[in-house]
């Protein structure tokens, strides 16, 4: 059992209040995963620059002068924001690939990275995760948690979701993929890799290469009720929106509401209960095997 | 808790789960007959579940998984969606969702009315052995699995699999079925299925003529074991 939760506003002077709103939905869920917690958040954009969001359990030792490093490194300008066990870094798009091979090679471990996708994720209770990364004060247009009971890896910063495994994109699960490690390999083969043992990361991975491949976040998605066995909801992240899709026997709970303002996704209708206005909102549940998915 | 001239408001922003339905429980035992309204119940777990006796419970709002479970004899209206499972084993009484119900509406019901005025999801009445079961919309895939007794009128479609391996429930279906499962088969609608039918109808405030109803049942293929297949084994 996990939790879900996403949330993605309509309009922007709603844009402040994203964290705090995703917040109490991520708290609600603490019951369906109290193992670890983690949120995507997508905010703001500047022009040709990327964030890599970077994790290290000595974040003092690890981010003190980290952004001059990394700007030596690459030889580009280079910010740093540090919140907790995690630090984002700002840089030109040019350079982040090279960054992130450096990041790497320092024993950072990776987080995601995009345009305007941040990743913080710990093990640890929802709302003691939610206040070390300060989620409440974070704005931004969509974001989409998880709140973790661990079944398929153990429970780790890199077993937490949501698991981004290309620029902007991130998957969060609620279920079991029984045919991860041959997905894996076949990924591999193709030269996708993952970084952690967990069945999810390879469902990201698999929706990551589709649409590196070509296909639409629909398509990519479509493609997972036909490649992916086991059980799942899934919810996935991009730059300009989320998705849902669900397993043809659809056990795992998922429940979706709507109002002029925003689209919400959660695991179970508690999670609405302080939305604003969920009272008028069109609250359904999506179908099993259908792909939803909003985008601006 | 509030109580005005003939019910009594419980509040859930005010009392905790295990209150209410303490109260609730209680108050059913009584026999007394009493009226209750709950408020901000926020899409709690097993909200007035496990009451036996005659009482009349009526929730504001949404719940969350197992509402009114293993009812008997009460009444709960919830003015809202339910989460999976609602009305889990009842046995008496009457349950009704003026929303939709989440997955296994009613399952395992033993007797009494579960009546769903939006949609049903998956695998509703699954394993029902006496219940009725009345949705005005549509209900999801699985639907009636291994129901062994009772009745589910469907005023809208089914979905996959419906009925896969029945065993004497009867299934009375206005809309489309996307399929049929295992042994499951479109039956005669005979008066007394009718009949039985034109009961359920008026007692559920459902607007629909018996006869635009298909009726669907075991094909009792599955009863015994077939010689001509122990080559499958």
């Amino acid at each position: 059992m996990c939790g879900i939760v996403g949330l993605f506003l309509k309009k922007d002077e709603l844009r402040p209040q994203l964290g705090d709103m995703l917040t109490d939905m991520l708290i609600t869920m603490t019951d369906r995963g109290p193992d670890s917690a983690g949120i995507a958040i997508y905010g703001e954009e500047a022009d040709g620059m990327v964030k890599i969001t970077v994790q290290s359990d000595t974040p003092d030792a690890a981010f003190a002068d980290l952004d001059a490093a990394v700007c030596a490194a690459v030889d580009a300008p280079v910010t740093i924001k540090v919140v907790d066990t995690h630090a984002v870094l700002t840089l030109p798009e040019a350079v982040e690939q090279e960054a992130i091979a450096y990041l790497e090679e320092k024993g950072l471990r990776i987080m995601g990275s995009g345009a305007t996708m941040e990743i913080y994720k710990e093990v640890g209770l929802p709302k003691d995760v939610a206040a070390r990364f300060g989620l409440r004060d974070m704005g931004g247009s969509h974001g989409i948690g998880h709140t973790r009971m661990a079944t398929e890896s153990a429970v780790t910063t890199m077993g937490a979701h949501p698991f981004s495994t290309a620029d902007d994109q991130c998957l969060v699960h609620n279920g079991s993929l029984s045919n991860h490690n041959q997905m894996r390999r076949k990924l591999a083969k193709k030269g996708v890799f993952t970084r952690s043992e967990n069945d999810t990361e390879v469902g990201a991975a698999y929706i990551s290469s589709r649409i590196a491949d070509g296909a639409t976040l629909g398509e990519a998605l479509e493609g997972t009720i036909k490649d992916l066995d086991g059980f799942f909801t899934f919810v996935t992240g991009t730059k300009n929106g989320f998705g849902v899709v669900r397993d043809p026997i659809a056990c795992k709970p998922a429940v979706m509401a709507e109002t002029d303002d925003y689209v919400a996704f959660a695991s179970e209708y508690r999670a609405f209960a302080d939305l604003p206005g969920i009272e008028a909102a069109r609250v359904w549940e999506p179908e099993p095997a259908t792909v939803y998915f909003w985008e601006r | 808790m509030t109580t005005t001239l003939d019910k009594t408001v419980l509040d859930m922003t005010a009392m905790e789960l295990r209150e209410v339905n303490t109260t609730l429980q209680a108050a059913a035992k009584a026999q007394a007959n009493a009226a209750f309204e709950i408020i901000n119940p926020r899409g709690s777990h097993a909200m007035a579940c496990g009451l036996d006796g005659p009482l009349d419970v009526t929730i504001k709002g949404s719940t969350g998984y197992y509402c009114a479970g293993m009812n008997k004899d009460a009444t709960v209206t919830v003015e809202g969606s339910a989460g999976p499972g609602v009305a889990e084993n009842m046995m008496s009484g009457v349950v009704t969702i003026e929303g939709d119900a989440s997955q296994y509406a009613g399952a395992t019901g033993h007797g009494g009315l579960l009546n769903i005025k939006g949609n049903a999801s998956s695998r509703c009445g699954i394993s029902m052995k006496g219940i009725d079961i009345v949705v005005h919309g549509n209900i999801g895939h699985m639907s009636a699995f291994m129901a062994q007794s009772g009745n589910l009128v469907v005023l809208g479609d089914a979905g996959d699999a419906l009925g896969d391996s029945l065993y004497e429930a009867r299934l009375f279906v206005r809309g489309n079925v996307k399929s049929l499962g295992a042994d499951c088969i479109k039956k005669e609608m005979r008066p007394e299925h009718i009949e039985i039918l034109k009961e359920l109808l008026e007692k559920a405030g459902a607007d629909a003529k018996p006869e635009e109803f298909t009726r669907y049942g075991s094909a009792r293929k599955l009863y015994n074991f077939n010689i001509d297949h122990a080559d499958e084994y």
